[in-house]
């Protein structure tokens, strides 16, 4: 009978079932899309940040003192010391390897161009482009591409294997330069692939394949410094904790295993050999300012979103349960006692709640993706986990809704509601 | 004197007020009479006015505040003299009126100057005040002030990049600095950490710096704040003020604003537009169970003469009333949300933009008039005879 009763309220009311039913399923997708973006927006605003550049720099222990002023370094590129190039995949060695998104290496060297108004002092800007490499079983590309991704090239890149070259943007208006053209860089020819942009000391030199600065430089194998772009967590005061003094074990071991700037710094310099690795503190520490605030304010933004399709729900649930009064009066007057009729209702709102949640959480699921290709050009993914969780609130949601109302039918006189008086 | 005289009776009275008072006080006999209906449906319109309103209001500050976080990034503007030559005598003035007080800027000038060792090292000038308004992001263990000092030579005070510290044997200790036979002595008054170039400096006060080595600023950083297409317009007032130096954004940390910016608005406007149509769900269950309510109602306005355009007129009335009367009370609650996620995010009050309200209000009466529609289309199928038969 109980069951007759519950498939009998679904069978003849389809329609004002279809619209609780649609409520809900609504409410459950807004929750479970909401809570994907506030899960996932951290880690997709964090990779935006990567666009402002790297935020570690490794540079060798021993290196003298740059003589970098106004954009331009003016000490001798042969001077100073060197990182191995062949040490460089060991930066995927260290514990956080996974959030190591890319690094670059870099080496200028001194050259002359010659070109119609005379031989012209310049420097050659040695790096990787897009280059393959591999540790263990890893096998990634790297390079400036990844790295400084604000770097605009007009033209193509050039291949990481070749002699082709870029020329700075503000050279190449100097020298009339277009992608697809020959410079004689110290007596050989190249072409040149694309004209780059980066709006730093880079418009004026030429950028080349790590191989031709090191020929240049007359120095095989030859680094200078290396920038790695990493995801970080914010910084805060333990973060700036220095790892010599902090004391062995626990505390130490929680530095260490945190993706701080600093501790993700301190591994590269243990993994690689006489290097010297420190954030760049325009960037990481901002970043992390910055990131909080988002995640925070998206946090918040979603916890005000779930509270209000709560209510919205409940506040459907409460009309739905108010129209059937006169079922509520027929039930009592055959008999039916205060405790049954409240269990008929409970058990259709309970399955409806179950149908429309998972088929809201469905809904939601696709939104998620949905929203995170529109904006940030990669998935959100939604938590299986965030399945019972998103369950149990629409359950808990639309008993509290509809609790009100059953209460008040039941206490109701059958008389009254039979009368059409209520 | 008869009662009646004084007071006009019922009906006189409700006939002088005519059709529109009539119209009145069916919709506020509705709404008093089905209280918990209305309730309801004013629950789910405020609802949906209160998220609307604080999205709205948090999209403009949200985005200001942030705007201001990227200031911490330092520069996004820099002013150099062509090939490192210095700036013009009155550059300073020049930038401080082209960015009208929009941002910071601070002035520096390099030399390179060798210490007896005969290590080479870059010496920078700066104005403190502004580099430490500027440069949020230098990590430094003391600024140096002005200087009281006794001894004479007076050494200058100097802030010194971590790498170049190690110049200093001994931290109370003074260096003797040398710029084409010029000499200067510095006392290292704090050190600073950035983990880039600067670190490999030592800078020292700007009226200092000039007055040994001669050399005039030859760069201008500076953070123009506002959004985007405010920095475009620093942009182009600075490069109208310097047409013989160059003038360049620091692209990277103003496209990873745009980017960043861009990305945080978006996924709020989405969470806008997903609570508001959840919202008007919910209006239209809830319109959709009045109208069920009030069948006999209706059954009997027509019965009596009513025609299907007063009817329409009537409920279309009735819900538009509904959403005024729910967006009212939504808009100060979300006033106080956004106010609320303003304060615990950003550590800072929020403004309130009262320009959102009719924006909220007029929102929330197209919702509760799109969801009345449908209910409006089944009024019509209504068959008087038979409900008032009770069928």
């Amino acid at each position: 009978m109980f069951a007759r009763l519950v498939y009998e309220s679904f069978r003849r009311q389809k329609r004002r079932k279809l619209l609780a039913g649609s409520a809900i399923a609504l409410g459950v997708t807004v929750a479970t899309a909401m809570i994907a973006v506030a899960t996932g927006v951290g880690d997709k605003i964090n990779r935006e940040l990567r666009t402002i550049g790297a935020n570690i720099l490794i540079t060798p222990q021993e290196d003298t003192l740059d003589l970098e002023a106004g954009g331009v370094n003016l000490k001798p590129p042969s001077d100073g010391a060197f990182l191995r190039e062949s040490d460089l995949p060991l930066i995927k060695s260290i514990f956080w390897h996974h959030n190591i998104l890319g690094f670059a290496p870099m080496l200028p060297a001194d050259a002359t161009l010659d070109t119609p108004q005379g031989p012209l002092h310049v420097t050659v800007l040695g790096t990787y482009f897009a280059h393959p490499y591999s540790y263990g079983k890893e096998v990634l590309t790297t390079g400036v591409r990844t790295t400084h991704s604000y770097w605009k090239v007009q033209g193509s890149w050039p291949d990481d294997g070749s002699q082709d070259v870029l020329a700075g943007e503000r050279l190449a208006a100097k020298l009339d330069l277009k992608a697809g053209d020959t410079v004689t860089i110290s007596g050989k020819p190249h072409a040149v692939s694309g004209i780059v942009s980066t709006g730093s000391a880079e418009d004026d030199e030429v950028i080349a394949p790590i191989a031709l600065a090191q020929e240049l430089l007359g120095k095989p194998g030859a680094v200078r410094t290396v920038f790695v772009s990493a995801l970080t967590k914010p910084e805060d005061a333990f973060a700036k904790s220095d790892p010599k003094k902090l004391p062995q074990g626990p505390i130490y071991d929680r530095w260490y295993c945190s993706p701080y700037p600093q501790s993700i710094a301190y591994q590269l310099q243990q993994a690689i050999p006489n290097s010297h690795a420190a954030p760049i503190r325009q960037v990481s520490q901002n970043e992390g300012i910055v990131l909080s605030r988002i995640e925070g304010l998206l946090l918040l933004i979603t916890l005000a979103a779930l509270l209000a399709s709560a209510l919205a729900v409940s506040a459907a649930m409460a009309t739905t349960m108010f129209e059937r009064r006169a079922e509520v009066g027929l039930m009592k007057a055959l008999g039916a006692g205060n405790f049954s009729v409240a269990s008929v209702f409970f058990a259709e709102t309970g399955l409806l709640c179950l149908l429309a949640s998972i088929f809201g959480f469905v809904a939601g699921t696709v939104l998620a993706h949905q929203i995170g290709w529109r904006i940030f050009g990669s998935s959100l993914e939604v938590q299986p986990v965030v399945l019972p969780v998103v369950l149990l609130v629409a359950v808990v949601v639309t008993f509290a809704g509809s609790a009100a109302a059953i209460r008040r039918a039941v206490r109701l006189d059958p008389v009254f509601a039979l009368r059409g008086e209520a | 004197m008869s009662l009646a005289s004084s007071v006009p009776p019922v009906a006189q009275r409700r006939g002088r007020a005519g059709h529109t008072s009539m119209l009145l006080r069916m919709i506020v006999r509705a709404a008093v009479l089905r209280r918990n209906r209305v309730l309801s449906a004013l629950l789910a319109i405020g609802v949906a006015a209160a998220v609307s309103t604080a999205l709205l209001m948090l999209q403009f500050d949200a985005e200001a505040k942030l705007q201001h976080e990227f200031r911490n990034y330092g520069a996004n503007i820099v002013v150099s003299g062509k090939d490192g030559a210095s700036l013009p005598v009155d550059s300073l003035d020049r930038a401080d009126a082209a960015l009208a007080g929009r941002g910071t800027l601070a002035p520096f000038a390099f030399v390179i100057a060798r210490t007896p060792s005969g290590q080479a090292l870059v010496v920078a000038g700066a104005d403190f005040t502004r580099t430490k308004e500027l440069e949020r992001f230098w990590s430094v263990t003391s600024w140096p002030d002005a200087r009281p000092c006794s001894a004479s030579p007076c050494p200058v005070p100097a802030l010194v990049g971590a790498r170049a510290s190690q110049m200093f044997q001994k931290p109370d200790q003074s260096l003797l600095l040398t710029f084409q036979g010029r000499e200067i002595q510095v006392k290292l008054a704090g050190t600073l950490q950035t983990g880039g170039p600067e670190e490999s400096r030592i800078y020292i006060p700007l009226i200092d710096f000039t007055a040994w080595s001669g050399v005039q600023p030859s760069v201008i950083e500076i953070a123009a704040s506002g959004s985007n297409r405010d920095i475009d317009a620093a942009l182009k007032n600075l490069t109208d003020a310097f047409p013989d130096a160059d003038v360049r954004p620091v692209r990277r940390i103003v496209e990873g604003q745009a980017r960043v910016l861009y990305r945080t608005r978006s996924t709020m406007i989405a969470a806008a537009a997903l609570v508001a149509i959840t919202a008007a769900l919910c209006v239209l269950s809830t319109l959709m169970g009045w109208l069920f309510d009030r069948r006999r109602d209706f059954a009997i306005m027509k019965a009596i003469g009513a025609s299907d355009r007063l009817l329409n007129i009537f409920f279309m009335a009735e819900s538009a009333a509904l959403g005024v009367a729910g967006a009212l009370p939504g808009f100060l609650v979300g006033i106080a949300v956004a106010a609320w996620i303003s304060r615990s995010n950003f550590h800072s009050p929020l403004t309130p933009r009262f320009a959102v309200l009719p924006l909220v209000v007029g929102g929330c009466v197209v919702v509760t008039l799109l969801a009345a529609m449908f209910p409006v289309s089944r009024l019509h199928r209504l068959q008087p005879a038979a409900i008032l038969r009770g069928e």
